[in-house]
């Protein structure tokens, strides 16, 4: 089921959790709302849920206005951040929770909730712990059972608030993938909450990066990665170089650097900054090409494939840049020595202001 | 006067640089246990041997005697009565309180406190004004023939106002603590307010409600004041437990005041050995529950 999300705002006090967002998650679609605490992907999470009410604007499911709709009649399974497992309930009962308390004519019997729960807990692989308590399982297979809970009512959409969030990395791993499969098999349309932006990328059809209340930047993880759509998506989307400057003319000077910059051909000089990622900068002894600008190196710190090196730029700025292992046993550098810099790829923003 | 449900602590020795030295040990540990065998255990035996002075006989004399018996239903129904009603008040508070946010929520939290602060003789003091023959209801309660205040209702009434807060007091913290998830959680499933009323909120506080009730209980069948300033002291009518010991005490009864006072103790006894009870069970359903940890928040 699609769901549409339109002009929604969410004040908390004079605190603008959302603000005026606009979204559209096709029936179907695996999509991760991504951002930093505070940017407001989780109460917008819970407004499409119900279970906060936006200020303004609507949701719509499949086309039809649900703003008002109250949250028992969504039919959205929601998975929450630490789990809410009703804590006095085997983990059968809270899978079945949501059966039972169905009105009576609509209830199932006794025997298909205990056939639907138990190929449930299969499917999370948790059949043999169905009479535990919440409290005597790992975090990782708590998690599993509100997965199976949230599951069990056959929800048309699934909500899941920073599901990974509270587990240590190797679950997290394991848990990522697994979801990533379920919902290749049953093809349910799901939301999660992350700000781990490696997470999103790898787990989702779609990002939705969000900041302050509002949406940056919607894409493929492809999308979001290469082409970046403001200064903050590419900041929060992993290390990267920044440097500050100017642009004129179709000429761009952004620190020690020069470049041609065609898309801002007018006379007037605007503030921009230049991002380039510390693996598209080259590393040369001597400044071939007299584009690039020297600096010193401070730290090199071997990372498996490739090299971490920390260099300290004229104006004392610290620069980042990775390259191949090889090239760096062949280039040899000392620490102390002065390299020249050369980034590969280069993104510019201008400030519009 | 209200307290917690006690959360139990491992057992692990203590390390040997902390330990105090033995005659510090041995001092403290005697001047405790001589201030528990002086003011609790010994009045106590008092009673007890009071009650039993004259042998068993006499005992059960005082004991069997119809204005004893009355006495002791009347405690019996005081206390059933006002024990459900603010155990239905107090549940219904605390639900109102730790669950939701809305305006005059401290203000309503102070005035569950306050019969905790006003002094019980001034609580029956207001029954008298409220229901007396010259309060403004007076005229129209003695037209309709309805007795409050000297009469059982009055009771009832004075013991429900001192015994108020207990439930809700015990409550509101464990409600709080238990947060707001597993109700929301119950909400997406498709349940109802009723349904997660019952079928999440309640079972999760089970053991503070019953210690809520515990409490309420002994304070019920244990109150002096307020009952002794609406009751009148009609024998056989009016009387609770507390009032009859005082008024065969005064009388020079000693032994058959006693005799009662024994009665009044056992159920305070019972009632404690069922509260220890209820700390024990909750202590290992909390134990359970901390290890499944409800407060690893992290933002």
């Amino acid at each position: 089921m699609s769901i549409e999300v339109r002009n929604v705002t969410k004040r908390f006090g004079s605190f603008v959790a959302v603000n005026d967002v606009s979204l559209t998650v096709p029936g179907g679609e695996l999509v991760a709302l991504l951002g930093p605490s505070g940017s407001g992907k989780t109460s917008l999470l819970r407004i499409i849920a119900g279970l906060e009410r936006a200020d303004a604007g609507q949701v719509l499911f499949e086309g039809e206005d649900a703003t008002r709709r109250d949250v028992r009649q969504r039919g959205v399974g929601f998975v929450f951040q630490h789990y809410a497992l009703f804590r006095h309930m085997s983990v059968f009962e809270n899978v079945a929770f949501g059966l039972r308390v169905r009105p009576r004519s609509t209830r199932p019997s006794e025997q298909e909730i205990r056939g639907k729960v138990t190929s449930l807990l299969q499917m999370v692989q948790l059949d043999w712990l169905a009479d535990r308590l919440p409290s005597q399982l790992s975090g990782g297979q708590r998690q599993r059972v509100a997965l199976a809970r949230a599951l069990a009512v056959e929800p048309r959409m699934l909500l899941l608030d920073e599901p990974f969030g509270s587990l240590d990395a190797k679950v997290r791993q394991e848990l990522r993938r697994w979801l990533r499969r379920l919902h290749d098999e049953i093809r349910l349309t799901s939301v999660f909450v992350t700000h781990d932006q490696e997470e999103a990328l790898e787990v989702a059809d779609r990002v939705v990066v969000m900041n302050q209340g509002r949406v940056e930047q919607v894409g493929s993880p492809t999308e979001i990665f290469e082409q970046p759509a403001t200064p903050f998506v590419i900041r929060f989307m992993g290390n990267v170089n920044v440097f500050h400057g100017r642009v004129q003319s179709g000429k761009a000077h952004l620190g020690p650097l020069a470049l041609d910059y065609p898309e801002h051909p007018q006379a007037e000089e605007k503030k921009a900054e230049g991002f380039a990622r510390p693996y598209d900068v080259d590393v040369e002894r001597t400044d071939a090409g007299g584009h690039g600008f020297w600096a010193t190196l401070r730290h090199a710190t071997p990372a498996g494939a490739v090299v971490r090196l920390e260099l300290e730029g004229a104006d004392g700025a610290v620069l980042q840049v990775e390259i191949a292992r090889e090239r760096h046993a062949l280039l040899a550098p000392k620490l102390g020595e002065t390299l020249y810099l050369q980034p590969r790829a280069m993104r510019v923003f201008v400030d519009p202001t | 006067m209200a307290g917690t449900v006690t959360q139990p602590r491992r057992r692990s020795p203590a390390p040997r640089n902390l330990t105090e030295p033995l005659p510090v040990r041995v001092g403290l540990t005697l001047i405790a246990l001589a201030f528990l065998v002086l003011f609790l255990l010994v009045p106590l035996a008092a009673v007890f041997s009071e009650a039993l002075a004259r042998g068993w006989q006499a005992y059960l004399d005082a004991v069997r005697e119809p204005m004893a018996l009355a006495a002791l239903r009347l405690t019996l129904l005081t206390a059933g009565i006002a024990v459900p009603l603010n155990l239905v008040f107090g549940l219904a508070a605390a639900w109102c309180i730790a669950k939701f946010d809305f305006p005059g929520k401290s203000a309503l939290t102070t005035l569950i406190d306050l019969p905790f602060a006003v002094s019980p003789v001034i609580a029956g003091m207001i029954f008298i004004l409220l229901f007396g023959r010259n309060s403004p209801l007076g005229p129209w309660l003695a037209a309709h023939d309805l007795k409050i205040v000297f009469a059982v209702p009055g009771l009832v009434l004075a013991t429900v106002f001192v015994t108020f807060p207990f439930v809700a007091r015990e409550l509101i913290p464990v409600m709080e603590a238990a947060g707001t998830e597993e109700e929301e959680a119950a909400r997406v499933l498709g349940a109802g307010g009723w349904q997660t009323f019952f079928r999440v909120t309640l079972p999760s506080v089970k053991w503070g409600v019953l210690y809520g009730v515990i409490l309420c209980n002994a304070r019920a069948m244990g109150e002096f004041g307020a009952v002794s300033v609406v009751s009148g002291h009609i024998r056989g009518k009016t009387n609770t437990l507390p009032l009859h010991v005082e008024i065969l005490y005064n009388e020079y009864q000693f032994q058959a005041a006693f005799a009662v006072a024994s009665l009044l103790a056992f159920l305070a006894l019972v009632t404690l050995a069922a509260k220890g009870l209820v700390e024990w069970r909750s202590s290992r359903a909390g134990a359970a529950a901390d290890a499944a940890g409800p407060g690893e928040k992290a933002a």
